[in-house]
């Protein structure tokens, strides 16, 4: 079985545990910094004082402590990735994954899509690339503790899912003996430091995949064996050092954070880091409303895949999500048991107990973690709702799924009230479902602490803090 | 941190927690029972150090005829979920090796949240095949409990 700790890297996590403290501390001063201005202005009576007498029984707090970004566990080490921990994987991966000439048109890199300023995700429905994709980009940070990668979970390392995009026929729209000459080409040094010599590339058709198009998978047939697996693990080990980059991005403490922190301490500034409809908010979020269900732990995501009746973005043509992935994955050159892993068959525990038959699985996406969600519109795997409110009102609506079964329920006019062994419908009213919407905002690393009428808009020009576009992510060399 | 408890007292806490979402009162937590049509007395064993939220591990499990005798050889399948929930077990658990005295090792279990889970057996033994179902309470460390 995978170890719950790798004692091998027991000293690089306490490197980064020293590094998240310190990440920590930074964000709580820039929290108290906030505090402090909010009374401020609430004192010169621009804003009336923050006031959020919320009391928390002791249940209701440990699972506020569950929520903390304190609380987040060190990365877990994959050991199908032997680079991962490596400074200048750090640093390689990120010039690949700021590359354009990795791709087709030569115009579109990995931050295209996943761009640093906004969250490492791109603001559309679906995102565009060379062509336009199905599906909505999703953001990195944190990425590093999903056993699954993708909606639909069909890659199971962070550098297996980093190939994906790049011979992907609408993201990067390149091929795998095309990448091996880029980089040759362009990141020679970077490469053969981490990895030994480069294997020589001369003779090999230019644009040769076993994934691409007939012409690519033609040229590739025509490969010698040995000279494709060469080929293949230079382009395994590209998205070895993406995902060194990846893996090294980190959370910054939202405001929520502090504000839990707070209560924990019993410390009254609390009352001055939440107003009153974001803390009802979050008390509807850790009951009534059941969001902690599934948007569970530090990371606000339990990981799992489930069908939530979310309407497709193409109704003549559902996504079928996590019932189509498990095959892939398992199928997949790539995976954590394929010649290109660094781990040994025993340690990929998660492909040997992977979950491929459940029905459930028809029409079933991970759960999205909600760190920053409120600057991270639209929603959904394919963008189908502009706004959280209209998230929100989804869970309460609770439809019958287009694909598969939702695992939510409703109460349906005149039905009886559900046994204990269902799952109990949803429901909030329009107030509960603005604090609901109003909590959501808390989740922000420079989302704004003043109070303000909930329907008002963002006094985000009143905070010298916050830069419009920054991200909520700090990275970790 | 984050580790999981097992334990029947924290059922009440977890009703004040989750509301509607609480697990039946009469919830019932032995972690030793006969099977369904009584021709297996099964017991189940929780890792003696308990995992986190989304870790892999494993429990152990022991099969005995009702009069105590251990049951070795015995096909045994394994599922389950949170029925209040609507999902299943996160992962596909199987029993990889058989152990001592009728026992069993399960590897592959994990839980992806706190709540009531069902650990569902299907045991195919000399008696023939029978069913039973353990529940178990996953919940966070409270704060000073």
């Amino acid at each position: 079985m995978k170890p719950l700790t790798d004692p091998a890297n027991h000293s690089e996590e306490t490197t980064m545990q020293r590094f998240q403290s310190m990440v920590w501390m930074l964000g709580s001063a820039a929290a108290a910094l906030f505090g402090a201005l909010t009374v401020t202005l609430a004192d010169a009576g621009e804003q009336p004082p923050a006031a959020a007498p919320m009391r928390w029984s002791a249940d209701e707090r440990a699972v506020l402590a569950s929520l903390s970004l304190k609380r987040l566990a060190p990365v877990p080490a994959d050991p199908s990735n032997a680079v991962e921990r490596q400074g200048a994987a750090i640093g390689f991966g990120r010039r690949l994954f700021e590359d354009v000439r990795l791709s087709r048109n030569g115009a579109v890199s990995c931050a295209t899509c996943h761009d640093p300023a906004r969250q490492f995700q791109d603001g559309l429905p679906v995102s565009r690339g060379v062509g336009t994709g199905s599906r909505r980009a999703m953001p990195i940070v944190g990425a590093g503790h999903a056993t699954w990668l993708f909606w639909d979970g069909r890659k199971d390392s962070l550098w297996s899912q980093a190939l994906g995009p790049l011979e992907d026929a609408v993201e990067h729209g390149t091929n795998r003996t095309r990448v091996a000459q880029r980089v040759a080409q362009d990141h020679r040094r970077d490469y053969e430091a981490l990895f030994g010599a480069l294997p020589r590339l001369d003779g090999l058709p230019g644009d040769a995949s076993p994934k691409g198009s007939a012409a690519e998978q033609a040229a590739w047939a025509t490969i010698d064996a040995r000279r494709r697996e060469e080929v293949s693990r230079v382009f395994a080990n590209v998205g070895k050092a993406i995902a060194a980059y990846e893996k090294s991005l980190t959370h910054a403490p939202a405001r929520l954070d502090a504000y839990i922190d707070a209560v924990l301490r019993g410390d009254a500034a609390s009352r001055t880091l939440l107003r009153a409809d974001e803390a009802r908010g979050l008390r509807l979020f850790i009951g009534k409303a059941q969001c902690v269900g599934c948007h569970n732990g530090p990371l606000f995501s339990d990981q799992q895949f489930h069908n939530t009746g979310v309407p497709p973005r193409d109704a003549a043509r559902p996504d079928r999500g996590r019932a189509a992935a498990t095959a892939a994955v398992r199928a997949d050159e790539f995976n954590c048991l394929g010649p290109f892993s660094d781990a040994r068959p025993e340690q990929c525990q998660e492909l040997r107990f992977m979950v491929s038959d459940d029905p459930a699985l028809e029409g079933a996406f991970k759960t999205p973690g909600l760190r920053g969600v409120a600057d991270r519109a639209p929603y959904m795997h394919a963008g189908q709702f502009t706004t959280l409110e209209q998230v929100v009102r989804h869970y309460v609506a609770a439809p019958h799924a287009a694909l598969g079964h939702s695992e939510l329920t409703h109460r349906h006019a005149g039905a009886a009230a559900p046994k204990h062994a269902e799952r109990a419908p949803i429901e909030l009213n329009d107030a509960e479902i603005a604090d609901l919407v109003s909590f959501l905002g808390t989740l922000g690393a420079q989302s704004s602490p003043l109070p303000a009428a909930p329907s008002a808009a963002r006094p985000d020009h009143a905070n010298p803090l916050h830069r419009p576009g920054a991200a909520t992510a700090g990275l970790v060399h | 941190m984050n580790r999981i408890l097992f334990t029947t007292l924290s059922l009440a806490a977890l009703a004040a927690i989750t509301g509607c979402m609480s697990p039946p009162q009469d919830l019932d937590l032995a972690l030793t029972r006969p099977s369904i049509d009584s021709k297996y007395l099964v017991t189940l064993q929780p890792p003696a150090r308990p995992a986190a939220i989304n870790q892999l591990h494993a429990w152990q499990l022991r099969v005995a005829t009702p009069a105590g005798k251990p049951v070795t050889q015995a096909r045994i399948q394994v599922d389950g979920g949170m029925p209040q929930h609507g999902h299943g077990l996160p992962t596909r658990p199987r029993v990889t090796r058989e152990l001592p005295d009728g026992g069993y090792l399960i590897e592959g279990m994990k839980f992806s949240m706190t709540g009531w889970w069902e650990i569902k057996l299907a045991i195919d033994g000399p008696a023939g095949a029978d069913r039973v179902t353990f529940n178990t309470v996953v919940a966070e460390p409270g704060l000073g409990r």
